[in-house]
């Protein structure tokens, strides 16, 4: 009962909720509650994750494991960034409540918090995504085969699209003139039109696959049919 | 790939004298760039903006009086409608947006033009962002070192990284969620007083206590998660998450991607257009109905092959094999578009290399 029924019904009862709120004006504010309530039980599934963060991390120093030393160093960053933001040090006050101080914008370049995001988050990620341009393509040359149609047509596209986003593009093919019968055959051309209408197609088939996906997998959830979530004792 | 080398347990790590050293080496050359050297590398500007509020009072035409705060020449203290509250300090402070080298030249080139002139704007060069400068480009070459092998500078930015975005999310979290709609019911007047002045006083604060309280145990289970025992508690949270998903999910999936794409791929196959000699006219257009064709037989043809009830054979199966063609050409344009789009963020750090921090170009 407690371990299966209730959250069972639980789900349920959410799922319908939400989606009777939608079709009634009458369930409408009921529907915002529990959106409100979800916003917050998802900040805190953050804390949650923080707490699993300094456990694995914490553990790791105090067993003095190899690498303890980063994880130190991922902590002293964690609590930094708590630190700034939760105390709002160096933010500017708020303009129509200067007087209250935690009534500021944590967020801004003036204050600390806003200084980490600016110089050590962002310029972090920005390149973490931009190093994978390299293992992308390794990974492409190393994986991808042209051993047959379906492979050949993969690569023939990705080639078209690469090359016609380069200055090569221009060489190759931009002597061809664009109101001529053979427009087609520029690079741009050609990836303007596989992107817009082949692709497209593609992409679109793909879509409604995954919110036929989406749906019948809700209601398999909501009619309690799914119970994968459930513990398995 | 070879093995990592920790400054804590590795053998081949770098000797703390030479970390050390090349520590002050570098801490001695933002210093230099920042407090002492004539612009070579980074450097960063801004425009000192300072902000003044004093406190007013109204009174109005039923006697009822209000305060608020108001930039001394705002029109309502100017024309004598608000009057300041006698006895309270104004409150002062500076912003500083960042300004380009440019900016800052020009404001340079126009006070030398104009001596004696007061200065329209305050620019002036930024120790904390210049470091800030040195710090970034430094943690863009710590992750870029990673091309060479993993090592331990990628290591130390990779682990800041973590810890950084762990905490962003969670002050983000805090101030966006939990404040105006867990602590905000909970205690009304402290958060009023405290963190949000701008919160509007509800009409049933009882109520919003009593439906605060529902978030605040969900969570309170969700957290049992990390107790010894009874952690399978965390389940009803869970099941609240998933239903909610799932709630959203139904409406989502069916009204901004079921529907209109399913509409978007039902068009004419003939399709006629003005045409280029006299607009009055339609014709036969070509391109638009090949267009047309393709992508209704893309669609079709695709969703045939993600059919997987029936066995794919004869006309099926060869429907499904023009559909993996096509899926083909979307996972090839997918791929290059997304090599792409890394290599326009690779070029946004080698500028951000080459002209914020290096200054050439």
């Amino acid at each position: 009962m407690f371990k299966r029924g209730i959250p069972i019904a639980i789900l349920s009862l959410t799922g319908t909720l939400l989606v009777a709120a939608h079709f009634s004006p009458m369930t409408q504010s009921w529907g915002e509650v529990v959106l409100n309530w979800f916003s917050v039980v998802a900040a805190i599934t953050a804390i949650l994750g923080a707490g699993n963060l300094l456990l694995v991390n914490l553990e790791k120093i105090s067993s003095r494991r190899p690498g303890w030393a980063y994880s130190a160093i991922t902590i002293a960053a964690f609590a930094a960034m708590l630190v700034f933001g939760f105390l709002k040090i160096g933010a500017v006050p708020n303009p129509q409540n200067p007087t209250v101080y935690f009534a500021g914008d944590y967020e801004t370049r003036e204050s600390a918090y806003g200084w980490m995001y600016e110089y050590v988050m962002s310029p972090l990620t920005a390149t973490m995504f931009a190093l994978l341009a390299f293992y992308v393509a390794s990974a492409a040359f190393r994986a991808f085969r042209a051993k047959n149609i379906e492979a050949n047509i993969l690569l023939v596209t990705a080639f078209i699209i690469l090359l016609a986003r380069t200055y090569a593009a221009e060489l190759l093919t931009g002597w061809v003139p664009k109101d001529s019968a053979f427009f087609f055959v520029r690079l741009d051309a050609m990836s303007t039109g596989v992107i817009e209408h082949v692709a497209t197609a593609g992409m679109r088939a793909i879509t409604i696959g995954i919110a036929l996906g989406a749906l019948a997998t809700s209601l398999r959830f909501m009619l309690g049919i799914d119970k994968s979530y459930l513990p398995r004792s | 790939m070879s093995n990592p080398t920790t400054p804590s347990g590795g053998a081949k790590g770098p000797s703390p004298v030479a970390m050390i050293a090349l520590l002050l080496f570098l801490l001695a050359a933002v210093a230099d760039q920042t407090l002492f050297s004539e612009p070579y590398f980074a450097r960063k500007y801004v425009d000192l903006k300072s902000n003044e509020r004093i406190q007013a009072r109204h009174t109005g035409a039923d006697g009822e009086s209000r305060t608020a705060w108001l930039e001394p020449t705002d029109q309502k203290i100017v024309s004598g409608e608000w009057k300041p509250v006698e006895g309270v300090d104004p409150v002062k402070w500076t912003t500083r947006p960042a300004v380009t080298e440019k900016e800052y030249e020009a404001v340079q080139a126009e006070l030398a033009a104009n001596p004696g002139t007061a200065p329209t704007r305050t620019l002036e060069a930024s120790p904390i962002d210049t470091l800030g400068v040195w710090v970034a480009a430094f943690l863009t070459l710590a992750i870029f070192s990673f091309l060479w092998r993993d090592n331990p500078v990628y290591k130390v930015a990779e682990s800041l990284l973590v810890g950084v975005s762990a905490g962003y999310w969670m002050v983000n979290g805090f101030w966006t969620a939990l404040v105006p709609k867990l602590i905000a019911p909970l205690a009304p007047g402290f958060t009023q007083s405290n963190l949000l002045p701008d919160l509007q006083a509800s009409s049933t604060p009882g109520l919003d206590f009593a439906l605060a309280l529902v978030p605040l145990t969900l969570g309170f289970l969700l957290l049992w998660r990390l107790a010894p025992r009874g952690g399978w508690i965390s389940v009803w949270p869970l099941a609240f998450i998933i239903g909610t998903t799932a709630g959203l999910k139904v409406i989502s999936s069916v009204e901004a991607d079921l529907l209109p794409q399913s509409l978007e791929a039902m068009k004419p196959l003939v399709v006629f257009s003005p045409q280029a000699d006299d607009a009055a006219k339609l014709g036969f257009d070509f391109w638009m109905s090949l267009s047309s064709l393709v992508g209704v037989v893309g669609v079709l043809s695709v969703l045939v092959y993600f059919f997987f009830s029936v066995e794919h054979k004869g006309a099926v199966g060869k429907t499904a094999r023009v559909g993996i063609w096509f899926l083909m050409i979307t996972f090839g344009s997918a791929f290059g578009l997304t090599v792409m789009g890394r290599i326009t963020l690779l070029s946004q750090r080698f500028e951000f290399l080459f002209t914020d921090w290096l200054r050439i170009g």
